[in-house]
């Protein structure tokens, strides 16, 4: 199981901020996520960056067990 | 919240900022520039609504490391920049209430507008933080939503 972080727009379409979901690459835990939340998060996810703790990576990234994946939708900050 | 040991003040938080006690700490005796720059919280938004109040949404852990690069690059751009401040709010945020402040101080006034034009635009599109807009009966995310910046855009 790995962690994942919502954040923004990707929080309110998921319902909830942290979750735990299945996967051994960044993409399968996507996959998972979007399964479980629906489409409208699916539509988040394609517009989103997606970073391993802190730093951008693509979905073909493996998990360490301690890693976080985190869904960022564009911005609008300030 | 109490000043940093060294010359650089970033902070997300839930609670007011001050743009003066900002300024003041910035205020150095080689620093003949001091440029403040504040975010208000405004009564309209794109879509015509009015706006009642604002609410941003962020990680603060990682809000906070990419405001320490925003600083850490805008020094890079500017070697001369002595202090420099980046407060942002999370939460909600009242109307005419700063929900950013950016501070920055140098010898000269050219660096430092320079420096502060760079960080404000850079904090809207390079730190993860969204702006809800609350009115009367609703709300809805910010409809000015930037694709996120990496690093190396910057």
């Amino acid at each position: 199981m790995a962690r994942i972080l919502l954040l923004g727009p990707a929080r309110d379409a998921a319902g909830r901020r942290h979750d735990e979901l299945p996967g051994r690459t960044v993409g399968e835990v996507l996959d998972a996520a979007v399964a479980r939340y629906g489409t409208d998060f699916g539509a988040i996810v394609r517009v989103s960056q997606i970073w391993l703790n802190a730093e951008v990576v693509g979905v073909d990234e493996a998990l360490g067990p301690h890693d976080e994946v985190v869904v960022l939708p564009p911005v609008s900050g300030g | 919240m109490n000043p940093p040991d060294g010359d650089d003040w970033i902070s997300v938080t839930e609670a007011s900022l001050s743009a003066q006690r900002l300024t003041s700490w910035a205020s150095r005796p080689d620093c003949g520039a001091v440029v403040t720059f504040c975010g208000t919280a405004r009564n309209s938004s794109t879509n015509g609504r009015l706006i009642e109040a604002l609410e941003y949404d962020t990680s603060v852990e990682l809000a906070e490391l990419r405001l320490g690069q925003v600083v850490a690059v805008a020094r890079a751009k500017w070697p001369e920049l002595v202090a420099v401040a980046i407060h942002h709010r999370v939460g909600l945020v009242n109307l005419g209430e700063p929900a950013v402040v950016i501070v920055v101080s140098s010898p000269h006034r050219q660096a430092a507008y320079d420096a502060s034009r760079f960080c404000i635009d850079t904090v809207k599109s390079f730190v993860p933080m969204w702006k809800r807009e609350v009115w009367e009966g609703g709300s809805a995310w910010s409809e000015e939503a930037q694709d996120l910046l990496r690093l190396e855009d910057l």
